[in-house]
């Protein structure tokens, strides 16, 4: 008796629950009719946007979050940096509004059907982050070092294990390199980083750094390991002979390594990271206004590890309320001022106007 | 849920426990409530254990079923040899730690119960409760800052002049995180609480057979081994348990400290050291989603079957010496 008496007031609970849950969706409605242009719309937008995805925006979606509720005083936005394949999975079950990826949505996952949108749409792949990752070294005597590809990836495989190794030598004239051996230092958990720049070895010199792209490190090397960029930082700072890459902003202090591409020593600059979604094509078969990259780490003149972070929205959203928020919110994220408030809180490379422009066009797309 | 039996409190093993009274007073109200009390907060600590446990067999269900291929795909690769490695490296860093950590506490507990004067026993006591304070983000930090640079070079000149003994050989680490750096950390960790216990037991023993060894003409030192020591061994033992609990479970300080990875080995001072399961688990689940969270969650019920384990295995110890402990 007293069993069946809890049962049924777990049962109310729960469906006052799920109804509360319902109405307070339903309540962003009415509110956003209008329809948004950028950050600067300054009419009374109103609701919640729930964003999840990587972990590498986290810092840059706290300032992007802050001004435009700033600017929004009655828009929420909320962003949980659980990583971009729990981002992905949220948006395609219609849990969050937006994604943010370290890499585009594959074709795949592209032909999903995407629960939040409107029947028949598609997901919008927006760059709107780059970072560029720096390797970072602390080697007794030396300030400076350049690296080409394939010594890079033979010192991160493993392969060149002493600092006065000849391939070393021989980009560095003039540099006193110590006979010590390398210490090399890597993610210990699963990064975007870590994806990015073991991209870039594999694309750069495929024949030393075998390995496919991956967010873990090669299980079958050996070196020293830390937790997240700063467990990275603070390894190669109090270390000796040692090397290791993190994202450039965090590593301010200490030496970058330049990376010879081409004969032409590049360091990790936001101008010449920024550079890569301008010199990348755009992967072909999808939506008008996709931009998902093909990244083109070998174009000339383009720091070729970087990170970029995909914004993943739909073409056209289910809930029209909850499409004028994420028009509104992208509006800002790709505008000047966006670009600047990421650089300013996360050392971001702001994109460049013409892929501004690219984005801009996309936004205006969103219904 | 029916009443809780009232009776269950009567199995108590420890000799000369009271066994309350199966009648309550009725003019004592105060004597049934504490009762039930007592027993519920029993039950609650079984019932929350068992709720932990289901919810790691839960959740960690879908990795353990899964088949290694699946896994590989999906996740971190086939359980039992993506886990061992992890097993191995828990348990390794809290023996190390319980090495440093366990004499000392009793030293520390032996001079503040038995040998310094009580003006500086009062005061070293209360230090030693405040490092239990101290949050172990902060012991991480200090030892990825200023004790893994500070060890180096002891560790390089071990490696150099002792490189023969086994556990020193290897190529050194340049940056001092090594497993030996995070034991250290733990042993600090785990220091107050096993010296809290024992100075607690320590103060326990029975004056009579102090002054009896005294009187017989042993010295101090005779004294406590004959009197103190034996009489104090299952506190010790329970209070090294404790320590253990801390040191296999400690997640925070090991995953800033430790330079983690895959290998097998035991050699101290090498930058190639077994994870601990609890660090893996913080470092991978910001990222984890669908497979490997629950691969992630049976690790963690390895590792709480790894504590069950020792924790068995130690009272057995215990209650196999208890009889020819001389204690009694």
């Amino acid at each position: 008796m007293r069993i069946i008496r809890i049962a049924s007031a777990l049962v109310a609970a729960t469906a006052a629950v799920s109804l509360v849950g319902c109405a307070s969706n339903e309540t962003a409605a009415p509110a956003a009719t209008q329809t948004a242009t950028g950050a600067t719309s300054t009419a009374a937008l109103s609701g919640t946007l729930a964003g999840k995805g990587a972990t590498s925006v986290k810092a840059a979606q706290e300032a992007w979050t802050a001004a435009f509720q700033t600017a929004n005083s009655g828009v929420t936005v909320n962003y949980s940096p659980e990583g971009s394949g729990a981002g992905i999975s949220a948006f395609t079950a219609g849990a969050v509004g937006f994604a943010f990826s370290d890499v585009a949505l594959s074709d795949e996952q592209e032909a999903a059907t995407f629960t939040g949108c409107a029947p028949d749409s598609k997901a919008l792949n927006l760059p709107l982050y780059i970072s560029p990752i720096a390797v970072i070294f602390k080697v007794e005597g030396v300030d400076s070092l350049s690296l080409d590809e394939a010594t890079l990836a033979g010192i991160f495989a493993g392969r060149i294990t002493n600092w006065n190794d000849p391939a070393i030598v021989a980009t560095n004239s003039g540099v006193t390199l110590p006979d010590s051996p390398i210490a090399v230092v890597h993610r210990a958990d699963e990064s975007g980083t870590t994806a990015n720049f073991t991209d870039t070895m594999h694309t750069l010199a495929p024949e030393v750094w075998t390995w496919e792209s991956d967010k873990v490190w090669p299980a079958d090397l050996s070196g020293e390991t830390a937790t997240g960029t700063s467990g990275v930082v603070d390894a190669v700072t109090n270390g000796k002979n040692i090397i290791g890459y993190a994202d450039a902003s965090a590593a301010k202090d200490l030496g970058h390594a330049d990376l010879l591409v081409g004969d032409k020593p590049l360091a990790p600059t936001a101008d010449a990271a920024a550079a890569i979604v301008d010199k990348s094509p755009v992967v072909t078969g999808r939506g008008e206004h996709d931009l998902a990259l093909a990244l083109d780490r070998k174009a000339a003149g383009v720091y070729p590890a970087v990170l970029v972070s995909y914004g993943i929205v739909c073409e056209s959203y289910a809930d029209a309320a909850q499409g004028a928020l994420v028009k509104a919110y992208f509006g800002y994220l790709g505008s000047d001022k966006g670009q600047q408030d990421a650089a300013a809180a996360a050392g971001s490379a702001p994109l460049s106007s013409a892929m501004l422009a690219k984005v801009k066009a996309a936004v205006d797309s969103i219904t | 849920m029916t009443r809780p039996n009232p009776t269950a409190v009567d199995g108590d093993p420890r000799p000369g426990a009271v066994a309350p009274a199966s009648v309550p007073d009725p003019r004592r109200p105060g004597e049934a409530v504490f009762r039930r009390l007592a027993t519920g907060s029993g039950i609650a600590i079984l019932v929350i254990l068992a709720l932990v446990a289901a919810f790691l067999l839960w959740q960690g269900f879908p990795a353990l079923l899964a088949s290694p291929e699946v896994l590989a795909k999906q996740a971190y690769g086939a359980f039992g040899t993506w886990v061992l490695p992890y097993v191995f490296g828990t348990i390794w860093a809290a023996v190390l730690a319980l090495a440093m950590a366990v004499p000392v506490s009793i030293g520390i507990a032996l001079f503040i119960s038995h040998y310094a004067p009580r003006r500086i026993a009062q005061p070293l006591g209360y230090v030693i409760d405040l490092l239990a304070a101290v949050p172990s983000v902060v012991f991480g930090l200090w030892g990825r800052q200023v004790l893994a640079g500070a060890t180096q070079p002891l560790y390089e000149w071990l490696n150099t002049n002792l490189g023969w003994f086994p556990l020193f050989s290897g190529q050194v680490s340049t940056t001092g995180r090594t497993i030996l750096t995070a034991a250290i950390v733990l042993a600090v960790m785990v220091l107050p609480i096993i010296t809290s216990l024992c100075r607690e037991v320590f103060l326990q023993a029975p004056r009579l057979h102090e002054e009896a060894a005294l009187a017989l003409g042993a010295t101090r030192w005779e004294m406590i081994r004959m009197a103190v020591l034996p009489f104090a061994r299952p506190g010790i033992i329970a209070a090294v348990m404790l320590g253990l609990g801390r040191a296999l479970g400690e997640t925070m300080a090991v995953a800033m400290v430790l330079s983690g990875g895959r290998t097998i080995t035991f050699e101290l001072l090498t930058p190639d050291n077994p994870n601990t399961i609890a660090a893996t688990i913080a470092q991978n689940f910001p990222e984890a989603f669908g497979l490997k969270v629950n691969q992630l969650i049976a690790a963690g019920l390895v590792l709480f079957l790894v504590t069950l384990a020792v924790n068995m295995a130690a009272r057995w110890i215990v209650a196999r010496r208890a009889e020819y402990s001389g204690a009694n």
